[in-house]
């Protein structure tokens, strides 16, 4: 018998407008000692899933239809008190965020113990017996001292297996993980994944692991679950859906996910559900003025370059403590290159970006553009002339646009600043962008709320583009986008550098985009440059240990 | 028009026509508004002309006609034959000018130095917060009621009554751009942290133009809840204010003086020179500040 | 943390630094203090002695310093109306003020925290919505116009209560208390609702409010989700977590109880500091202005650093 049944599992959010249909009709299984994938790009219904098992659904939604069952028993009419008896004891659940699902006013004993105790008949010191014993089980050194200290005194990963520990006080039979590991740094994402693993197989749980990300599922999963739109395309065991794909949405997504192994020319888009939008770079290609600079000297030179932040205030020179967030880093960028920059968070890699663009001033050293200094904030003529040449695009596509001006006010803005058009010249340039970038004339009416990720990515290129720039520079563009989306965004990115010679710095901490998009790399820790090499060197042949450990924790797809 | 439709159509607009609370507290706060601004017309007499006053009138309850001259009264006069109704009129009149003149001098003052100590931070930040913490360690009525002294302290005794509105106006407004400021600069932190700022600095923008056009527009909503309910705290201060003797003249009453002058008779049976005028002052109080709170719930993401 | 408690002190210093200098302007240039002191009929002389006599010839710094030697040391002037010390005045009348403000102030927390609780977990009950109705109602009416609601039902209508002053009192030690005779009990009851009921109900509603954020933060849904029972999620997980943002309003509202006191000893004639202060606004007695302002703002900062001790005492985070 199956441990847990889902079948024909329907959720709507009736709203004003419409009922909206957040999960249509799913149907999946998971075995005991068994971990299974649910991915999905967002709005696909998969974290849904995962709150109707819990009994957690936020309203409005709620379940209309279908069954789920936890061995013999049909779980999804309990009442609330009813499913409250059954969430901790036979289901438990991991949240994404471990800052945030930790009660930071008590102790982590007082944690577990009044899980244990809430769960288990138990005396008081058979309870902290076990919170001990399940704070080695999770990997947690010292757990004897660590037991009495509070949430803030943890770092993220170790936050991550306090969690855990709690998920498993009362010996559950399910354990739903949701996106247990997006919040963490790559390094500690696949110790955790590893304990998941190891605690499923060793306790015989069955495991529902949420998540957008291919890697993670390739990693760890015994049988994955596709979603789209709230339905379930494909289910199966994860070799097979990964190797063999039979649906076209998962076949898409599989193309889209970037190879860590070889560098393609273009991501493949394997278009579903009419996603593919057009980007005219040829007429983008056609308008273009700038006159390529001699490809021999360095664009944009990079001599030792260093900035700390304030960690402690005092009016006291003598007591201010610093943070040096980089430290001493040189690089040159040649014409028409794809540079990279890579690291884990707090390595300083976008620090290094936002001082090159000027956004904050040096404590040392000096960028050089075509020859001119343009680090020295008292040059004002210089850096306005450098601020017309260089422009960036952001990570957070939700975040990049000002919510309250219109998209054409938006892109019209740079235009304005430096004076390049004016009067209806501008209209017209605007809404010319616009439809180059595949978003038609008339998108500048509207606010960007009401364009998804991807257009407003989409929008912020059309703003970087509208002073004809020489130099990009892109803070993890893609890296808050699904991977379909983000396949159309790096290819856009690959036409602009190839049609024209745009200079391009490219930050990522995704390593198999990095290899797609760059021509050399630097590896960033702590604010140092560690490693800079071309790309096929630096990932055929790397030189120090700390790149050779990045690479081995690339998710491998193609090694299922 | 059509962005009238629009707006009518706007989920916002329809959470209001959802809400019985907030359709009610509006058309009240809305007629409240008129019948200060078209008092005269609305008036039976000018209460504070004396050739329309006749003393033979005082005392008459209200709706009974007066013993002597048998004229009749809707809210009744008082002892010197004034109307009730068409004082409270008049005082409505000052409530709510006093009202929103101090809430807009607490407005543009407090959004001001607010977006100005979020964005620079550093000294200027610590210099102007500074001065709100200690501001706000003392309520902000008992703020008004020092400003008010001190000023009365500095105006020439000949114009003390004639300077009072402004002087109200003046010490309320101080009183209350530390909401605002704490407020705005919150929002501001947040706002200069994200992309669309950094995009802007990028460009070249300088620093005022990116205070106005980019972050304020976004930190407005939550300067709007402060403002409604800030108006209802200004009436509310006004009220007392001028009730403990120390605001509104006796000759340019407002609801408050209306009410001290009308508690006078408290023991003495005339409820209505008391009665009426409490009641305006509540009900204005009252669904200004139901507006408020829908508006804070209505404006607030997390609530979705 | 000591650096941080050190920080504190250092920064109620410099409140008091402040509120000092405001003081101090307000004798020296508000109005002309030797016009107050000399009548009209006065020689260059008289005017010249007084000025030496009261450091107005010296530099602005010193003539400050020297103020805040004085009134630390209980000298703050004479009042302009009254001619008598103005410490004299003031210490009179302070027990009668700390009383009130104790009893409504004890009144409107332990209410407050109760009713809010309450409100928020039965969010959509029959009995936590009319409560949040008459707490609007309550937010919206002035004090000075619930105090005359009190007086006019419990005193001209049913005659139960006394509606002015504060009955018998009995002087313990040169403190005049009204706690130990049934008429000055009687007496305070009023007063003191009037003056906690506006507090009680913005304590009531911050409360739930808290509380209600509170209950959709991670931590709680993930308490939820381990099963723990409703009792253990709402009073052990939530409530904690509220009272941190609550502590620090409730101090300074407890502070502003000093002050709406004004409005309180105004309506029920209550012999305390706020109806005196309100009498020196009339009559711009400027000393006690003055002096009101310097002894009230002791008093809130006092109750600032208790709060600050307190947030110490709850949040681990602060402690480290």
């Amino acid at each position: 018998m199956a441990l847990l049944e889902i079948s024909d599992l329907t959720v709507k959010f009736p709203t004003r407008r419409k009922t909206f249909v957040a999960v249509d009709h799913a149907t999946l299984t998971v075995q005991a000692g068994e971990i299974h994938g649910l991915v999905g790009e967002s709005g696909a219904g998969k974290s849904t899933v995962g709150a109707a098992i819990m009994g957690l659904l936020e309203r409005p939604g709620h379940i209309t239809g279908g069954t789920i069952r936890l061995k013999d028993q049909a779980i999804s009419g309990l009442d609330a008190d009813a499913m409250r008896a059954l969430r901790g004891k036979r289901i438990s659940m991991i949240f994404q965020d471990p800052l945030t699902s930790l009660n930071p006013l008590f102790t982590i004993r007082q944690q577990l113990v009044e899980t244990i105790t809430a769960h288990l008949d138990t005396t008081p010191s058979e309870a902290n017996a076990r919170a001990l014993d399940l704070m080695q089980q999770v990997g947690i050194p010292n757990p004897e001292e660590r037991l009495d200290q509070y949430p803030h005194q943890f770092s993220g990963g170790m936050r991550q297996r306090v969690v855990i520990a709690l998920a498993l006080c009362s010996e559950p039979e399910v354990i739903i993980a949701d996106e247990p590991t997006t919040a963490l740094d790559v390094a500690v994402q696949a110790q955790i994944l590893d304990l998941i693993r190891e605690l499923a197989v060793k306790r015989d749980v069955g495991v529902i692991l949420i998540t957008h990300d291919m890697g993670v599922i390739a990693d760890i999963t015994d049988r994955v679950t596709v979603m789209y739109q709230g339905a379930v395309v494909e289910s199966g065991p994860t070799a097979k859906v990964l190797g063999t794909p039979e649906h076209p949405y998962t076949q898409s997504l599989i193309a889209a996910v970037p190879r860590p192994d070889k560098r393609l020319h273009r991501f493949p888009q394997v278009s579903y559900g009419g996603r593919e939008t057009r980007f005219a770079i040829e007429e983008i290609a056609g308008q273009w003025n700038v006159t390529p600079t001699s490809a021999e000297t360095p664009l944009l030179r990079v001599e030792s370059i260093s900035k700390r932040f304030i960690e402690k205030r005092s009016i006291l020179p003598r007591f201010r403590t610093y943070f040096t967030a980089v430290d001493a880093v040189s690089f040159d960028i040649m014409p028409g290159e794809v540079f990279g920059l890579v690291g884990e968070s707090g390595s300083g890699k976008s620090t290094v970006a936002r001082m090159i663009s000027g956004l904050y001033d040096l404590d040392g050293g000096q960028v050089t553009f075509e020859g001119n200094v343009v680090s020295d904030p008292k040059d004002k003529a210089t850096r306005a002339a450098f601020r017309q040449d260089i422009q960036m695009i952001f990570q957070d596509p939700h975040s990049s646009l000002n919510p309250r001006m219109r998209v054409d006010k938006i892109v019209a803005e740079p235009i304005l600043h430096h004076g390049l058009l004016s009067g209806s010249a501008v209209t017209r340039r605007v809404a010319e962008l616009l439809d180059q970038v595949g978003l038609g004339t008339d998108a500048g009416l509207k606010y960007p709320h009401e364009f998804s990720g991807g257009q407003r990515q989409r929008i912020s290129i059309a703003r970087a583009l509208a002073t004809e720039p020489k130099f990009l520079i892109c803070d993890e563009p893609t890296s808050a986008l699904d991977v379909s989306i983000q396949a159309q965004i790096l290819n856009i990115l690959k036409d602009l550098q190839e049609h024209l010679g745009l200079t391009m710095l490219f930050i990522s901490h995704d390593l198999p985009v990095v290899r797609q998009m760059c021509d050399r790399v630097a590896v960033m820790k702590h604010g140092k440059l560690e490693e800079l090499a071309d790309t096929e060197t630096l990932f055929m042949a790397p030189k120090t240990d700390y790149t050779r450990e990045l690479l081995s924790l690339m998710p491998k797809l193609d090694a299922i | 028009m059509s962005r009238f439709l629009k707006f009518w159509d706007s989920d916002f607009a329809w959470g209001f026509r959802r809400s019985p609370v907030a359709v009610v507290s509006f058309v009240v706060t809305l007629i409240l508004i008129l019948s200060a601004v078209f008092a005269p017309l609305l008036a039976v007499m000018n209460p504070f002309d004396p050739a329309s006053l006749n003393l033979m009138n005082g005392f008459t309850a209200p709706g009974t006609p007066n013993a002597f001259t048998g004229d009749s009264f809707l809210m009744g006069t008082d002892d010197q034959g004034r109307d009730v109704y068409s004082t409270i009129l008049y005082g409505l009149r000052i409530s709510l000018f006093v009202g929103f003149a101090a809430v807009t001098l607490g407005l543009v003052l407090g959004v001001t130095l607010g977006l100005i100590a979020g964005y620079f931070g550093g000294w200027t930040d610590t210099i102007i917060m500074r001065i709100a913490d200690i501001q706000l360690t003392f309520p902000s009525i008992l703020v008004a009621m020092l400003i008010f002294g001190v000023a009365k302290g500095f105006t020439p005794v000949e114009y003390r009554d004639q300077l009072a509105i402004w002087v109200l106006i003046l010490s309320i407004g101080l009183s209350d751009w530390v909401q605002f400021a704490r407020v705005v600069r919150g929002a501001t932190m947040v706002e200069k942290g994200k992309e669309y700022v950094q995009a802007a600095k990028l460009i070249g923008r300088g620093s005022l133009p990116i205070m106005i056009r980019h972050i304020l527009p976004n930190v407005l909503s939550p300067v709007l809840v402060i403002a409604t309910i800030s108006l209802a705290l200004a009436i509310i201060a006004e009220a007392t204010l001028s009730f403990l003797g120390v605001g509104a003249p006796p000759t340019q009453p407002s609801l408050g003086t209306l009410i001290r002058i009308g508690q006078g008779f408290l023991f003495s049976g005339e409820w209505w020179i008391l009665f009426f005028p409490s009641v305006t002052l509540l009900a204005l109080a009252l669904s200004v500040n139901l507006l408020g709170d829908w508006l804070r719930d209505a404006l607030n993401p997390k609530l979705r | 943390m000591i650096s941080y408690l050190i920080r504190r002190v250092l920064q109620s210093v410099l409140v008091l630094l402040v509120v000092g200098l405001i003081a101090f302007a307000m004798f020296n240039f508000i109005g002309d203090p030797i016009d107050n002191m000399l009548g009209q009929e006065r020689t260059q002389e008289d005017v010249d002695r007084l000025k030496a006599q009261l450091g107005l010839d010296q530099p602005f710094v010193v003539q400050y310093l020297r103020f805040l030697a004085s009134a630390l040391q209980g000298n703050l002037g004479v009042s302009y109306e009254q001619g008598r010390p103005v410490a004299q005045i003031l210490a009179e009348r302070a027990p009668a003020t700390l009383e009130l403000a104790a009893v409504s102030g004890l009144f409107a927390l332990v209410a407050g925290i109760v009713l809010g609780v309450f409100t928020a977990i039965r969010r959509n009950g029959l009995a936590a919505n009319a409560i949040m109705t008459f707490s609007l109602i309550g937010v919206s009416l002035p004090t000075f116009l619930i105090g005359i609601l009190l007086i006019y039902l419990f005193s001209v209508e049913l005659d139960w209560l006394p509606s002015f002053g504060r009955g018998d009192t009995v002087d313990v030690g040169g403190w005049s208390t009204g706690f130990l005779t049934t008429s000055g009990l009687r007496a305070l009851i009023l007063p003191a609702i009037t003056l906690g009921l506006y507090q009680m109900t913005l304590i009531m509603r911050l409360v739930r409010a808290e509380m209600l954020e509170v209950i959709r933060a991670d931590y709680v849904r993930f308490a939820r989700a381990r099963g723990l029972s409703e009792r253990v999620v709402l009073f052990r997980h939530a409530l904690k977590n509220t009272l941190v943002p609550v502590i620090t309003i409730t101090g300074l509202q407890l502070g502003s109880l000093i002050a709406f006191a004004i409005i309180t000893e105004s309506v029920f004639q209550w012999p305390g500091m706020g109806l005196l202060f309100i009498n020196a606004i009339q009559f711009v007695d400027i000393p006690v202005m003055a002096a009101y302002l310097m002894l009230i703002s002791v008093m809130f900062v006092g109750i600032n650093l208790v709060v600050d001790l307190l947030y110490v005492a709850i949040d681990p985070r602060l402690r480290t």
